[in-house]
């Protein structure tokens, strides 16, 4: 069984982004970057189905500028056996990225794709169900818990109010939520090994995608700040405020 | 233009979601209808008709919409979409799986989380943990969209919308729901609550919630946690507040124990009054606290709870 992992590169999720003062953008110059913290959740979990005797190939896929090799030579040293970059340079839509990752469905022919819930930088959640409609497979998404048996999944799903299982056929769209597993930490010696693994590029030209934005983004702004209240010296003084002063309780 | 709503349901009754996301259309302009697709659900579709500001439910009636599921689902209300200029649900975990795969199949984008409608096309929604508010236009000829909950105000009840039975779409046979277990508590749930207790990794343990969960029931609030409290095992993620968790916007939001990570302030900080209480003074979550108590948790919540039991 082969496995393709889409990794995006964004902002690590520890740094608070600021806007670029004109309002153009975010601010990425000098931030720390990193893979999505969910793709590294799905790269952990290929890693371990193929130590496990369940999958034959890992293909870990990335979109954007060439800065994203870095993610990829990450993923391969996670575990990957090989890494595509499909070369873009606009900032692309979910629906975009979905038909991309849906021309390399096509070429790779992998029974499973695992991708991360959400990005922590678009927040969009959509890629992965977009992805799954746009093959006509199932999805599910929200994995906590993935179970592969001959030619189909069962996936434990996290939803509002607790969980469910589903069991959905082969080839399907797998989407990580955070108690899936705990990605492991890359030793010197897979960055190493990760270096001489193959990375191959192809273009968005190339794949017969074409891009069409569909959202025209008019502003882009900073909510307005909490601003700190007091601190209260103990308990007694804490239920006076909520009593009197917030009359919350 | 009319709006269709996507319920989300058990059958029995309607999730309170959706009435804010039918609060969220009314703010289009638009005639509403909402569908109600589930298996031997004519109790929810007419809680769905009593909703204000609905002018008609669409019930589909058939086993194969029984869990939800969203590879059957979709391809209903695909079928339906063309006479609809905008398509809403809640951006709960069930409008979150369904909606994207609805717009992939319609070639449309989605616009996610919304939290404001600023024209039937305009909508402003968070990016990177809601540090950015992004206000973005869709040109798209059906406009998809999920909706922040907390962000609009719940539609009340009264009205009488008549409730027009559609023919069910085929069951594809791709996915098959098992099991489903859910968390039964007295406390009321998460995203509702007027009062939230918060839990993080200062707690220690899971055993250690038994404390919040005493505080808890003394305020009639719900319990959250943060990623680290879940990261580490001590509650379900259920429980999680924050950009990859759940949004809450309660009256009070308790956060104990609880540093103030970037990811975790993205899901309370539309919270009308936060109290903090953490031994490090230093805590990134007194900054957005209004009232803080720099004190150890273990001394500071039982004596919450025994002046609150007085």
């Amino acid at each position: 069984m082969k496995i393709v992992v889409p990794v995006k590169r964004v902002v690590d999720a520890n740094v608070k982004v600021r806007l670029r003062s004109d309002g153009s953008g975010v601010d990425t110059d000098n931030v720390k970057m990193a893979m999505n913290p969910f793709d590294e959740i799905a790269m952990e979990e290929a890693a371990r189905l193929k130590e496990a005797g369940l999958a034959s190939e890992i293909v870990a896929v990335s979109i954007g500028p060439d800065t994203c090799q870095e993610v990829l030579r990450a993923a391969l040293a996670m575990g990957a056996d090989r890494a595509l970059l499909i070369q873009a340079e606009a900032e692309l839509e979910p629906l975009t990225i979905a038909k991309l990752l849906r021309a390399i469905v096509a070429r790779e022919q992998p029974q499973l794709v695992i991708c991360g819930k959400q990005s922590t930088d678009g927040d969009a959640n959509q890629t992965g169900q977009m992805l799954a409609g746009l093959l006509g497979w199932p999805q599910a998404t929200f994995a906590s818990k993935l179970e592969i048996a001959a030619g189909s999944a069962t996936v434990t799903r996290e939803i509002d109010g607790g969980l469910e299982v589903v069991a959905v056929t082969l080839p399907a769209v797998v989407t990580t939520d955070l108690r899936l597993n705990s990605p492991r930490y890359t030793t010197l010696p897979n960055i190493m090994k990760a270096k001489k693994k193959p990375l191959d590029k192809v273009t968005v030209g190339e794949l017969g995608v074409e891009i069409r934005p569909r959202l025209a983004t008019l502003r882009l702004a900073e909510p307005p700040v909490r601003s700190a209240g007091v601190m209260v010296a103990d308990v007694a003084e804490l239920l006076a405020k909520l009593k009197n002063e917030a009359k919350v309780i | 233009m009319t709006a269709l709503i996507i319920a989300e349901h058990d059958n029995v009754s309607l999730k309170s979601a959706t009435a804010n996301a039918i609060a969220a259309a009314r703010r289009l302009g638009t005639e509403i209808h909402v569908l109600v697709a589930g298996c031997a659900c004519s109790a929810a579709a007419e809680q769905a008709a009593r909703q204000h500001g609905v002018d008609k439910v669409l019930m589909a009636d058939a086993r194969h919409y029984q869990g939800g599921v969203a590879e059957n689902l979709a391809a209903l209300i695909v079928s339906h979409a063309r006479a609809y200029s905008h398509l809403l649900a809640a951006a709960t975990t069930f409008g979150k799986n369904v909606l994207p795969r609805v717009a992939a199949l319609l070639d449309v984008g989605q616009v996610s989380d919304i939290m404001d409608v600023l024209a039937p096309d305009t909508f402003v929604r968070p990016m990177f943990a809601g540090n950015v508010l992004a206000t973005v236009r869709s040109d798209d000829p059906i406009k998809v969209i999920t909706v922040r909950a907390t962000a609009f105000e719940a539609v009340g009840q009264g009205g009488a919308a008549p409730i027009e039975t559609i023919a069910p779409g085929p069951d594809l046979g791709l996915s098959r729901l098992l099991a489903r277990e859910l968390t039964h508590s007295a406390r009321p749930e998460l995203t509702e609550a007027k009062i939230v207790v918060s839990g993080g990794r200062g707690l220690q343990s899971g055993e250690n919630f038994k404390l919040l969960e005493t505080l808890a029931d003394r305020l009639g609030a719900a319990i959250g946690a943060s990623r680290a409290a879940v990261d580490s095992g001590f509650v379900p993620n259920d429980y999680q507040v924050g950009q990859t968790g759940k949004i809450v916007a309660p009256q009070l939001y308790i956060a104990v124990g609880i540093s103030g990570a970037i990811q975790h302030l993205a899901g309370m900080k539309g919270s009308k009054v936060v109290v903090a209480i953490n031994k490090d003074p230093e805590a990134p979550i007194f900054q957005v606290a209004d009232y803080g108590l720099a004190a150890d948790l273990f001394q500071a919540v039982p004596e919450l709870i025994s002046a609150l039991g007085q």
